[in-house]
């Protein structure tokens, strides 16, 4: 199997070498070549060239063909922690609806616990149209395994186009082996989903190589199609009254469906630190300039009753904790005010809080590309604004 | 243990003029995550007298990774490299890797006294995937972002990071597979013994899809459930409202501003 490149087509634009990650095309005589050693066959120079001179030239190879005409419907898995369901799962009923009524079906929610029963109306309000609820009393915790069997039995039976599940320790550990048993498409940490009518594939953005590029995936000739999704990459849903199915069912699982226990859970002296839930975030990047430049950053923080952040710089030179990294290698945040002092704002440091409500930037370099995501920009000596700036805010909250 | 060799991305940066990426300069290193695997492996090596085997799939120039592992104290080495392997999502990686695995136990013959130890994510591709899928494919129970480990004879007892504040501890049998966090160990450097030892005497197996007796179907792009249909670089989203003056004036600006938008 190999890219060719059709010599008579190609007029030697080159684009195709700059849409290769893998430094895989050169041009010899003006003509685009592929380097069979480097190439991966990520097939990004097929859909970018403007001549379409690009192809795939596949072996004969019998693949099994899914029937995907017989996959209808949009499924949200239900993530629970302490009987409350978490966010991420809410927003992705959002967006589940939004995706299933362009695709005219049924959203469902997929729900594995137990104790859940009087909770059930008030999480019909959600927008789904149906409630799957798996119960049985060893689903007040997470098993790999158990989620993978129930999930994968109820897909089988049941056939649903689109899974969508939250992209946190626990989807992103059954997801994969949900998709594996059913060997369906998996896409991670999406950022974007939409969906196309006339294929009904789902076409799902995902930043990649430490969020330099954003790649665009489907899974055209399989079914279901199965994508995670972060916390506060989705809006939360308005509560609507309607009619919503329930199916209740109670499962009864066989010993040997789980092979791992739990033995205890250590639940951590509470850390003061809960970024993802933070109203205003106030961070730093390499411009603060030292461990002790900080102290200007926190004081800030302090005053406006808002977490403390940084890229991942910060944490690398050891000014900032690492869970207070915030960028693809750290959390995902989504507050209402997000202050970005001395971040450059590489896209690493972007996906992490691109959907902040609203974006403060102070840099001392106007080229900055954080500035590109701010709303509010101030090029200037961070040490020389954010003490002023502290003095003003004080004021404003004697005033209140 | 499983090894990914990936492009030290935090190198890799986009050049404004040309919205293309740069690429000189940016090396090929074991994926940081994988380092402490290797470790982890390399130090229950010692407490058990363990044999740690490494196995990474890539095109050839992933030796590099391999022949490093060797250095560090990794016993043998398979490298699963192929033309037929190219373009492979999660699925037809995770296929290929287990198919290796298969053909390596079976060879080595351990019983059910067996670890197969993954990094939790690459810093390229970034999915965590494979981990879960391979635990699945070999019919094996898998703990994911675990950051303490103890072994036992036929058991682990791991701590899996649950939660920014929860740690669920879980006991399960062997065979097992285990992905590890960054925060579980400080990996080690090869020593100069170690790097003399790699180069001469250790070697790199090679393996291709007929070693493996892989079904063409199930491995590459042919395995592949999902195919990337573009790539594209992140845009601009706003133009911002630029704040000028003294710091003075500067400050209050901003919070008449934060109050209109009724932060404060």
């Amino acid at each position: 199997m190999s890219i060719v490149i059709d010599e008579e087509l190609c007029t030697g634009c080159a684009s195709c070498m700059d849409s290769c990650m893998y430094d895989a095309i050169e041009l010899k005589n003006n003509i685009a070549t592929v380097l069979k050693d480097n190439c991966t066959l990520c097939k990004a120079c097929i859909e970018i060239c403007p001549e379409e001179a690009i192809s795939l030239e596949r072996e004969d190879v019998k693949i099994q063909k899914v029937d995907i005409s017989q996959f209808k419907g949009v499924w949200v898995v239900a993530e629970h922690y302490k009987k409350k369901i978490q966010n991420v799962s809410l927003q992705l009923l959002n967006k589940g609806r939004e995706l299933a009524n362009l695709l005219q079906v049924n959203l469902s929610f997929l729900l594995l616990g137990t104790d859940f029963d009087d909770k059930l109306e008030e999480l019909s309000l959600y927008g789904m149209d149906e409630i799957i609820y798996i119960k049985s009393p060893i689903l007040k915790d997470y098993y790999s395994d158990l989620y993978t069997k129930v999930i994968s039995e109820l897909v089988l039976e049941n056939k649903p186009e689109i899974i969508l599940i939250g992209a946190t320790p626990t989807g992103r550990d059954f997801a994969p082996r949900v998709a594996k048993r059913l060997n369906a498409g998996l896409t991670a940490d999406c950022t974007g989903l939409e969906v196309n009518h006339a294929t009904r594939d789902l076409l799902q953005t995902r930043p990649t190589y430490g969020g330099s590029i954003m790649a665009t995936i489907r899974t055209p000739s399989s079914r279901p199609q199965m994508a995670t999704v972060r916390a506060g990459i989705f809006n939360m849903p308005e509560k609507v009254k309607k009619r919503v199915n329930i199916r209740k069912i109670e499962y009864e699982f066989e010993e040997e469906d789980s092979v791992s226990k739990i033995v205890k859970v250590i639940s951590k002296t509470k850390t003061s630190v809960n970024l993802e839930d933070a109203k205003i975030i106030v961070a730093g990047g390499r411009g603060v300039g030292s461990r002790e430049g900080f102290r200007v950053i926190e004081e800030l923080a302090e005053v406006l009753d808002a977490e403390l952040g940084g890229s991942r710089i910060t944490v690398e030179l050891n000014w900032l904790d690492p869970d207070r990294q915030i960028g693809q290698t750290g959390k995902t945040v989504t507050p209402k005010l997000y202050i970005a002092c001395g971040i450059s704002g590489a896209i690493q440091h972007i996906v992490g809080m691109q959907n902040s409500e609203i974006v403060v930037a102070i840099n001392k370099d106007s080229n900055a590309p954080i500035f590109n995501w701010a709303h509010y920009g101030i090029v200037g000596d961070l040490h020389e604004i954010i003490p002023v700036l502290i003095e003003e805010i004080k004021k404003i909250k004697v005033d209140e | 243990m499983c090894i990914k060799q990936v492009p030290g991305v935090s190198e890799v940066k986009i050049d404004p003029k040309t919205n293309t990426l740069v690429r000189e300069g940016v090396l090929s290193i074991i994926n940081p995550n994988d380092r402490n695997a290797l470790e982890l492996a390399l130090t229950l090596k010692e407490e058990y007298k363990a044999e740690v085997i490494a196995l990474s799939m890539g095109p050839p120039q992933a030796e590099e990774a391999l022949r490093e592992a060797l250095a560090m104290g990794v016993d043998k080495c398979f490298l699963l490299s192929d033309r037929a392997f190219a373009g492979a999502d999660t699925l037809a990686t995770s296929h290929t890797l287990a198919l290796a695995i298969k053909k390596v136990i079976n060879e080595t013959d351990p019983g059910e006294k067996y670890l197969i130890i993954c990094g939790a994510q690459a810093v390229d591709g970034d999915t965590g995937q494979v981990p879960p899928e391979l635990a699945e494919e070999l019919g094996i129970p898998q703990i994911t972002y675990v950051q303490n480990i103890e072994l036992s004879e036929d058991k682990i007892v791991v701590e899996r990071k649950f939660r920014a504040t929860e740690i669920v501890v879980i006991e399960t049998k062997l065979p097992a597979l285990i992905s590890v966090l960054i925060d579980i160990n400080k990996p080690r450097y090869p020593s100069m013994a170690g790097i003399m030892k790699a180069y001469d005497n250790a070697n790199v197996v090679y393996l291709d899809s007929n070693a493996l007796n892989a079904d063409k179907s199930k491995i590459g792009l042919n395995g592949s459930m999902t195919e990337v249909k573009k790539i594209f670089f992140p845009e601009r989203k706003v133009n911002p409202v630029m704040l000028e003056g003294s710091a003075e004036e500067i400050a209050k600006k901003l919070c008449q501003y934060l109050k209109d938008d009724k932060i404060f």
